[in-house]
Parts: C-alpha cells; sequence; structure tokens
C-alpha cells in the first residue's frame, strides 16, 4: 500500500519532468525567457499557475525543474547506492582495523551537522579545481558529488550490518566450502540477500538529498539561476512574500511530495522485507 | 561508561582536526581570498602592493603551511579576528551561540513533548495510528525553508501578528517571544515527527507487554498505565532520536536563522562563508560541530543511565 502510493507519487513526478517539452509546446511560451510586462500575472488557462517576477510561466518552471531536482536525486541514488554498498561489504566482510576505520569515518560524518558543511563544499569554486562552472549540468554534478559525499553513510552502515548477518549463515560457509571464491560469495550469495535494506537505505538517501539539494539552491550555493530548481524557486519567491504568496507554494509542495513519496518507498520496502 | 566517554572524546578530537583541515582546503578553494577583497575596495592598489600584502599576511605561503600555523594560533587561545564584522572572531561567537541555543532548547522542548503526546495518542487511540503515521510523514518531508516562508506569509504579511523576522528591539520576555515564536515553530513542527514516529512504536510495542496486563489487573486506571508504566520504558527511544539527530537540529537552525535573520551560529556561518570571513567561518564551524557531538555524547549518557542494559 505505501510502497505503491510512494510509487506513484515519484512517478507522477516523473512523468510531469519528462513531458516538460510537450507541456511547454502546448501552451506555447518559454520558461526561461523574461516577459517583463506579464510580471505576476494572476493563474489563467495561459499560465495555470500564474507567472513569476519575470514573467515566466510557473508551472513550466516547476516541470523543467522536475528534471534538475529528480536529475541530482538519481544521481546521488546511483552514487551513494554503489559507495555506501562498497563500503558496507568491505567492512562486514575485512573486519578488523578495515572495518573500525570505515565505521568510526561513518559514525563522525553522522554525529556532524551536515548542512554547514554541506555550504562549505558548495561554496567551492570549481573552477578553481579546472573544472567547468556555471552550467546546469556541471551544477547538477558538483551537487550530486558533495551529497554522495555524506550520503553513503546511511547505505553503508544497513549494508554492513545486513552483510554481517548473512556472512554469519551456514550458506555462506558451504559456498567457501564448494570452492566458491570471496568475491563470488560476496557478489552472488550476499549482495542479493541484502537488497532489501540496501533500497530502503537508498530510498531513504534519496529524500535527503532531495531536501539538501533544495536547500542548497535555496541558499543560493546549489543550481543557480536562470536554470530551474525547487529550490531557487523558493528563493525567488521568498522575496516577494507581499505580491506573490502563492509563488511560494508550489515549489515547496513539489520538494513535500518528491520526499513523502520516497519515504513512502522505503516504508514500504521496509514492511515487505522486515 | 567511563570507557565511552573517554573514548567518544578522542573521536571527537580527531574529528575536529580532520573537519578543520577538509574546511580549510575547501576554503582554499573558494572565489577570492581577502587580498582580492581590498584590490575591489581600492583600485589604487597595483599588483606589487597586492604581491606586498599577500607577503605580509602570509597570503603567499602554501596552504598546508597557513593551516599549521592557525591550528598553532587556536592551540594557544589566539582566534583571530572577524574580517565581517572587524571585531575578535570570539566576540561574535559567544552571543551567537547563546542565541542558537535559545532557538534550539524551545523547539526541542516542544517537538519532544508535542510529538509524544501525538504518540502517545496513536499508541491508544485505535485508527488514530494511521493518522499519526501521516502527520509524522508529511511534517518529516517538509522543507525547513518552505514551512518558514509559509509562516511568515500567514502570520506576518497576511494576518501581521508576528514580526517576519530579527531580533527583539525592546527589552522584556513577551517582545522576545513575539520574534521567537515562528522560528521555534517551525524547527518544532519539523523535528516532531521522528519523536511521534518512534514514540508510538515503542509504546505499541510496551502496550502488549505482560506488566501492563498485570496494572490493568490491579485496577490501575488506563492513564496511569500508559504513563506511569509504559512511558518510562518507550521513553528511550526518545532520548535515541535526540542522541542521533543533534546534527539534524543544528542543520535545521541554519535554514531557520537565515529565513527569519536572528543572528545565531547557523547564519553566522552561513553569512562569514557568504561574506569571505574564512576565519569566523572557520570557527563558528568548528563550534557548532563541537557543540552537536557534545549533545550527542550527553544523549548517550543519559540514555545510558534510563536503560541500565545498555551499559552492559
Amino acid at each position: 500500500m505505501r510502497l505503491r502510493l510512494g510509487l506513484a507519487v515519484l512517478g507522477a513526478l516523473l512523468l510531469g519532468a519528462v513531458a516538460a517539452p510537450w507541456v511547454q509546446a502546448w501552451l506555447g511560451h518559454d520558461p526561461f525567457t523574461p516577459d517583463l510586462f506579464n510580471r505576476f500575472a494572476a493563474p489563467s488557462a495561459d499560465h495555470p499557475l500564474g507567472t513569476d517576477d519575470l514573467g515566466r510561466d510557473i508551472l513550466l518552471r516547476l516541470l523543467f525543474g522536475a528534471r534538475v531536482s529528480l536529475a541530482v536525486a538519481f544521481a546521488v541514488a546511483l552514487g551513494a547506492t554503489g559507495l555506501g554498498t562498497a563500503i558496507g561489504l568491505l567492512a562486514a566482510w575485512a573486519g578488523g582495523w578495515t572495518e573500525a576505520v570505515l565505521m568510526r569515518l561513518a559514525d563522525g560524518l553522522l554525529a556532524l551537522p551536515a548542512l554547514p558543511l554541506l555550504v562549505v563544499l558548495a561554496a567551492v569554486d570549481t573552477g578553481r579545481l579546472g573544472l567547468p562552472r556555471g552550467e546546469a549540468l556541471s551544477d547538477i554534478i558538483r551537487i550530486a558529488a558533495i551529497l554522495v559525499a555524506f550520503g553513503w553513510v546511511g547505505v553503508a552502515r544497513l549494508a554492513r550490518a545486513a552483510a554481517l548477518t548473512q556472512l554469519s549463515l551456514d550458506y555462506v560457509a558451504a559456498a567457501r566450502v564448494a570452492g566458491a571464491s570471496e568475491a563470488r560469495v560476496l557478489f552472488r550469495h550476499v549482495l542479493p540477500n541484502i537488497a532489501g535494506p540496501i533500497a530502503v537505505a537508498t530510498a531513504l538517501s534519496v529524500a535527503g538529498a532531495i531536501l539538501a539539494e533544495s536547500t542548497l539552491s535555496f541558499l543560493g550555493l546549489g543550481i543557480q539561476p536562470p536554470a530551474p530548481s525547487w529550490g531557487n524557486m523558493l528563493s525567488t519567491a521568498q522575496e516577494m512574500v507581499f505580491s506573490a504568496p502563492l509563488a511560494a507554494v508550489w515549489p515547496g509542495l513539489a520538494i513535500l511530495l518528491a520526499v513523502a513519496g520516497c519515504t513512502l518507498v522505503a516504508d514500504g520496502v521496509r514492511q515487505r522485507v522486515g | 561508561m567511563l570507557r565511552l566517554v573517554l573514548g567518544r572524546l578522542v573521536q571527537i578530537a580527531v574529528t575536529l582536526v580532520l573537519v578543520s583541515a577538509a574546511t580549510w582546503l575547501a576554503m582554499g578553494l573558494m572565489p577570492g581570498d581577502p587580498i582580492d577583497l581590498a584590490l575591489m575596495s581600492d583600485p589604487q592598489l597595483t599588483a606589487a602592493d597586492a604581491a606586498r600584502l599577500r607577503a605580509l599576511h602570509g597570503l603567499d605561503q602554501p596552504l598546508r603551511a597557513r593551516y599549521l600555523a592557525w591550528a598553532a594560533a587556536v592551540l594557544r587561545g589566539e582566534f583571530g579576528h572577524s574580517r565581517l564584522f572587524a571585531v575578535p572572531a570570539a566576540q561574535v561567537l559567544w552571543p551567537a551561540l547563546g542565541s542558537t541555543l535559545v532557538l534550539l532548547g524551545w523547539s526541542l522542548l516542544l517537538a519532544a513533548g508535542l510529538g509524544v503526546l501525538l504518540g502517545a495518542w496513536g499508541a491508544v487511540r485505535r485508527g488514530a495510528a494511521l493518522a499519526v503515521d501521516g502527520i509524522a510523514i508529511l511534517a518529516q518531508s517538509t522543507p525547513t525553508f518552505w514551512l518558514g516562508i509559509l509562516l511568515v506569509i500567514l502570520f506576518a504579511v497576511q494576518l501581521g501578528w508576528l514580526p517576519a523576522g530579527g531580533t527583539a528591539e525592546a527589552a522584556g520576555a513577551v517582545e522576545a517571544a513575539r520574534f521567537l515564536l515562528l522560528p521555534v515553530a517551525t524547527l518544532a513542527i519539523v523535528n516532531l515527527a521522528a519523536y511521534a514516529r518512534h514514540s508510538m512504536a515503542a509504546l505499541q510495542a510496551e502496550l502488549g507487554a505482560d506488566y501492563i496486563r498485570t496494572a490493568r489487573m490491579k485496577g490501575l486506571s488506563e492513564r496511569a498505565v500508559l504513563w506511569r508504566h509504559a512511558f518510562p520504558n518507550a521513553a528511550i527511544p526518545v532520548v535515541t532520536v535526540l542522541a542521533l539527530d543533534a546534527g539534524g537540529l543544528v542543520s535545521g537552525a541554519l535554514v531557520t536563522e537565515t529565513i527569519f535573520a536572528r543572528p545565531g551560529m547557523g547564519k553566522l556561518i552561513y553569512d562569514a562563508i557568504m561574506g569571505n570571513d574564512y576565519n569566523l567561518a572557520l570557527l563558528a564551524l568548528l563550534l557548532a560541530a563541537l557543540v552537536t557531538m557534545l549533545a550527542t555524547l550527553a544523549a548517550d549518557i543519559a540514555q545510558r543511565l534510563i536503560d541500565p542494559r545498555l551499559s552492559r
């Protein structure tokens, strides 16, 4: 039930992101070009949710913003799951010092206030590292990389705990006796059996990533305008609470739905496997 | 217990060193150093002047040498100056910490109190569990900054009951409370979800236990059974949430303070980074990390005091 509801919410958002260009063609205006004669237009057939401070269509910007926010979320899901699973498996399999160092690192990251550190990392000028800067794509990669640096922790902890349980079971010993290599034991035997907890941790880390990305973009450190993201739309909306209070409602609602969708998926998967 | 505390203190020290080094490196990669800013404000300066200024302030040294010099000074108790406020950094840090602790204290109290009440309601009343779960998921998924903006629009712009931000100019508890109300409400609502969910799950588990049946058989009222018998046992997860989420609270404070223009640690860190005040930013960041980790440690100790089973 929860899983279905969560997947439905996420699916609807994904559909909106994919359909953005068609909606644009249908409504017939460009969400990136300012139209200063049409600022703060009330909702109408032409602009279903009205226009913003530069006369751009809010619905279209929401849909194109969904592409950015979901792209970041997807990148973080891939990165955090890959890195977290690898570290969790390694810690559970190696034990000893390797495990102690990796898990203390995870504990340390978890105990720190994440957002102030994210602000520091996001303020780094990627140009000084020889990377491109200022384009929408490089912003997405930059923010996703920073979020993966914090997002792997939850996945690694759950993956390690689950892998420890599996490694102590008889079937692992049987596989070893039968001559399976350690890599085969880990990836063919253990990994499929810990997929459930990893899926839960991934869904939660994606929820965290969507919140963190929107917060950084809101603070002016994430996705830079003119590229729309739900976070930076809210930051312009905050400056216009007097002239266009409704403009602040929609992007936040979109973030809320995306995060709640991920949380529901995590809950649902946990109920099924646990 | 002593082992836990000592081990944790070592871990905190190591973490602080790592965080300061990483932050120093990140700041070396941020756009513009103090001399660039001086150049912008004084067009008369030549390139040779700039080089001389850099040498004078040691900015021509490699990052590592500058970090070691800074660390040595901090260990001697010299915290340096804030570029943004033009006063010794410590003079800015302590009042900001106080302001943040007031904000966090009230919101924590409200979040834990309301969260536990909500959790108890969900555990006792048939059918309420789903409602509590729904409320918790919604509250947990709400971006802190969005909730802040919505509260400002409703209570400051539309109704005009409360100030949209800033701090009290006039003295008095009522005036201070007026400015505190919206930020505290924002943080409390976002944070109460975890308390509600965890206390509900714990109470549901406890209420099915044998000792609860015994208590009911003695003829105790449902209220006494719930609060005197079940709740003390179910209180442990509430403290666990506290222990796990001290970092989340500080993160929430950064956003809340920025939206409501409250001069606390979070806004200080943000303003210092945006204003190239790297010395202040680094110190504020380390202080926030230290306070967070000490709070986590305190919650862990409290947990062991409530539940002696954990110390074994």
